[in-house]
């Protein structure tokens, strides 16, 4: 805990600004707003996993009574080659398009094809299902594995990986990373551990729905209010599905029903907007839980075969990473993360890795928390606890011979600043769950995680009443109580009363561009536009009491919310009271391409029991331990922390998704798609550590994306010690592991 | 075809109120709450009972109400998440929720107020296990439960009057 600063707000478990909506029922989200005069917009969708639409007639809904509206995917522009966003964040609308609704073609059962709108629900409902859809169905094949075999069912025979036109396959991307000479340092390791472990496909499994209402006037004016992580993207992404200029598109944000990545895109948006205009109404459309879970983007799929080896005295000194995963029926570009971050927690100055991703006839992959981390991470984790086990180490300490710390160099050829790895790993190595003795028939286990984060566009404006209280806004939606982190940084900086500071999130044509909450970058980013403007607003103040003293602006300080000048001084409230008089209304905005980004850490501790008879699995004691960088709001860190850990499990233990041979998905809801309830779980202890990000104003780093990057290996570890069984493929459900124990008593 | 028009009208008692409303005879509670009485606090997540966050109190009794017709409520009494709080008054479960963070995006907290509401009223003193049992029918994504079920625990202690357990 080494944070710098001494910080009067920053630090603080106030209480959560919009927290009094949500526990009475006020706060409105995606499903909760009414147009008036709206209708109700239905989606019709693919019975085939792999298809040529031949025909659509709408004629048969058009006719009935109370529809007004269809559309298919001939009413949205031809994606072409057109490539949105950049970098990282970089999407091709060929990959982005055909999940709002295909064109000629589906890859994936439940896959948009055509849409009405009528004056119910139930008349939308029944209006789609008389929509006539002529198919010429395809082989399917949903198995990456299967997917890359000679004869596979090509599902995109017009996209060549490798830049060169020659036979199309099914390989979506090929990206390798090199550091050293991997080959020649094996020789000089005295272990060698290579393992393959497979993670399933998996949903983000948000509780919300996916929900919006959208309205096109007369004039050519979009209005939209739906949930998502990001309305600028909102914003961007429908302009470019629909073809309206991106200027005439507002997008209002709702609360959000958790997101953790899958809410980053747009599914129903532009073909609410396409119905509106069609018409004449405003269209509300809200998604089905089972249409969530068959089409819009879950997690990939994952093998990755991890090869270490080190010396006797725990030593790293060779990595192989070959890391394959299942990119669904369009491009989620998942295979760079394994590529360049798999070897991220270990000084390794000669690894090789790869990531490959596969086209399956599966709903396009989309992120989800510290996107393809997890799925490379199980196996390298494991690995490395193999690893010391077999050089008869502690696993901890074997991590703290070879974490990466301040200087290293990363696989993308980067330098890490001030990192606190090293400062996780001590202490989880100290913690009492670590130093207890474990419960009879309970094992153990233990892995660390990485992240990259975000910086990414951030905006903040501020506008101050003549009573002296804070507007807040940003453009980044809260989904984990950031607006309780805005204002304690807002408040940090004009030293004024918490009470006095109104955080809001507010629509793309009221503050300035925001991208997505996401890649932990909120607190961060947006934190850091948050800031910039209170000092602006500091700086503005100061001028003005410097004028009103007739002083030099320079001799005039700020502190505990006022401005000083020798035995003189004004406070906010009497600066903001006299406003139109000394200068015109307060407001300041600020907007920014964070450059603050960094890296951050966990280390996970997980006891777990393995009931012998029926496989079951008990997590009895779990503890995170996570950088922060610097908690801004130590709740809603832990909250993080838990929550990703707890994500985590559920993946470990009984998530996947589950796919008949014609691609239909077998488990599309919550009771069989099984995600962790209250009484499957411990307590999640928590230590949050304080490593403060030197590129940071306040010292924050990203908090949300790590917890979900070690779990799956500290809960794998903990199951094998406890039933002395190694199982290669997750979820490590009861009847896996039944199965597993009566073969190893047998044998 | 035309939108049927064969809506009944139901009396209920919602949140100490009669109030009448239409709903057709095959329409759940949740969605008659949400469209006909924008009591919009009760969240619609699966509209199979398999996530909690339609949770209200049928004449006391804690009911997914997505898996209540809304002509089932005729005569009957109906709490919903907007009606916990007394008198702008927060129930204890909902003030310690707020005190312990124990809700992120909040989507599944009416389900987890009225829920632990239906726990505390019939059980002043419940063991962990116990709120976590109680709890498990309704889906979290955001916290782990973690400070949920410590915040419960922690209303069940200050509604005894005693100190937090």
């Amino acid at each position: 805990m080494n944070a710098q600063q001494e910080f009067q707000f920053v630090g603080s478990r106030s209480i959560r600004p919009d927290g009094l909506d949500k526990v009475t029922g006020r706060a409105r989200y995606g499903a909760d707003l009414n147009m008036q005069g709206q209708i109700y917009g239905h989606i019709v969708r693919s019975p085939h996993a792999h298809a040529l639409i031949t025909h659509i007639d709408c004629s048969e809904a058009l006719a009935m009574q109370g529809v007004l509206a269809v559309m298919t995917g001939a009413d949205l522009p031809e994606p072409g080659n057109r490539v949105l966003g950049s970098g990282e964040g970089a999407i091709a609308l060929r990959d982005l398009s055909p999940m709002v609704m295909s064109q000629g073609k589906v890859l994936f059962h439940s896959q948009p094809v055509a849409a009405v709108a009528a004056t119910t629900p139930e008349l939308a409902a029944r209006a789609a299902a008389a929509v006539t859809v002529t198919y010429e169905t395809l082989p399917v094949v949903t198995d990456m594995h299967q997917a890359l075999t000679d004869g596979a069912p090509i599902l995109h025979d017009d996209r060549f990986p490798d830049g060169q036109p020659k036979e199309p396959t099914n390989l979506a991307a090929h990206i390798t990373a090199q550091v050293g000479e991997p080959d020649v340092a094996f020789e000089g390791a005295d272990v060698v551990v290579e393992r393959t472990y497979s993670v399933p496909m998996c949903h983000q499994g948000y509780i919300e729905p996916q929900a919006c209402v959208a309205r096109m006037d007369g004039a050519g004016q979009v209005d939209v209010w739906c949930c998502t992580q990001g309305h600028f993207t909102v914003r961007g992404y429908t302009a470019a599905v629909t073809g309206i200029d991106e200027g005439n598109i507002r997008v209002t944000p709702s609360e959000i029903g958790g997101g953790f990545g899958g809410k980053t895109t747009v599914y129903l948006e532009p073909v609410a907007i396409i119905l509106s205009k069609k018409s004449g109404r405003p269209v509300k459309m809200v998604m089905d839980r089972g249409d969530v879970f068959r089409s819009t983007g879950p997690a990939p799929g994952a093998e990755t075969r991890v090869k270490l080896g080190a010396t006797r005295a725990g030593k790293l000194v060779a990595a192989e990473v070959d890391c394959l995963l299942d990119s669904g029926a369009y491009n989620g570009n998942p295979a760079g993360i394994p590529a360049f971050l798999a070897t991220a927690c270990y000084k390794l100055t000669d690894a090789r890795s790869t990531g490959r991703s596969v086209y399956t006839n599966r709903p396009k992959i989309h992120a989800y928390r510290a996107p393809s981390m997890p799925q490379a991470t199980l196996a390298f984790e494991l690995v490395i606890n193999e690893l010391a086990a077999a050089i008869d180490m502690d696993p901890i300490e074997f991590r703290l011979l070879n974490a990466v710390e301040e200087g290293d160099i990363t696989m993308m050829g980067s330098r890490y600043n001030r990192i606190g790895l090293r400062e996780c790993l001590e202490a989880a190595r100290d913690h009492p769950h670590y130093q207890s003795a474990l419960e009879t028939g309970t094992g153990r286990g233990v892995a660390a995680g990485y992240w990259i984060n975000a910086g990414l566009q951030s905006s903040a404006t501020l506008n101050v009443t003549g009573d002296g209280h804070v507007a807040v806004l940003t453009g980044s939606p809260d989904i984990g109580g950031s607006r309780a982190s805005m204002a304690l940084m807002a408040a940090e900086v004009l030293g004024i009363p918490l009470e006095r500071i109104h955080p809001q999130v507010v629509a793309t044509d009221a503050v300035g561009h925001c991208d997505v909450t996401g890649g932990s970058r909120t607190t961060l980013a947006t934190g850091q536009a948050v800031i910039q403007a209170a000092e602006q607003l500091v700086a503005e103040l100061c001028r003005r009491a410097a004028t009103d003293w007739q002083v030099e602006p320079e001799s005039v300080t700020w502190s505990g919310g006022a401005a000083h000048h020798e035995d003189k001084s004004m406070d906010f409230e009497a600066l903001a009271r006299r406003a139109g008089s000394m200068g015109g209304p307060l407001t300041v905005s600020s907007s920014l391409t964070s450059a603050s980004a960094a890296p951050a850490f966990g280390v996970h501790l997980c006891d777990a029991e393995v009931d012998k008879e029926t496989g079951r699995t008990t997590v009895t004691r779990y503890t995170a331990i996570q950088d922060a960088g610097k908690a801004i709001h130590p709740d809603y860190v832990e909250g993080q922390m838990q929550g990703g850990a707890v994500q985590g499990i559920g993946w470990a233990l009984n998530e996947e998704y589950l796919y008949d041979d014609q691609g239909v998905l077998q488990n599309p809801g919550f009771l069989d798609y099984r995600i962790p309830v209250a009484s499957d779980l411990p307590r999640i202890d928590t230590v949050i550590v304080e490593v403060a990000n030197p590129l940071h104003p306040f010292g924050v780093r990203g908090v949300g994306e790590v917890p979900i990057v070690p779990p799956m290996a500290a809960v794998a570890q903990a199951v094998f010690n406890a039933a002395n069984i190694r199982v290669m493929d997750l979820p490590l459900n009861p009847p896996k592991l039944a199965k597993a124990l009566m073969s190893s008593e047998t044998s | 075809m035309s939108t049927p028009l064969n809506r009944m009208p139901v009396q209920a008692t919602v949140n100490g109120e009669p109030r009448v409303f239409l709903a057709n005879p095959g329409q759940v509670l949740a969605e008659v709450l949400r469209d006909e009485l924008e009591l919009t606090g009760t969240k619609i997540g699966c509209n199979t009972g398999d996530c909690g966050a339609c949770s209200v109190l049928l004449n006391g009794r804690l009911v997914c109400s997505c898996l209540v017709l809304a002509a089932e409520a005729e005569g009957q009494s109906v709490q919903t998440v907007e009606g916990v709080a007394e008198g702008g008054v927060l129930h204890p479960v909902q003030q310690k929720l707020l005190e312990h963070g124990g809700l992120q995006c909040g989507v599944c907290t009416p389900g987890v107020v009225i829920a632990a509401k239906a726990l505390l009223d019939t059980n002043p003193d419940p063991t962990e296990e116990q709120v976590r049992y109680w709890l498990a029918g309704n889906l979290c994504r955001c916290t782990g439960y973690d400070k949920i079920v410590r915040a419960v625990l922690d209303a069940a202690g200050e509604l005894r009057g005693g100190s937090a357990s």
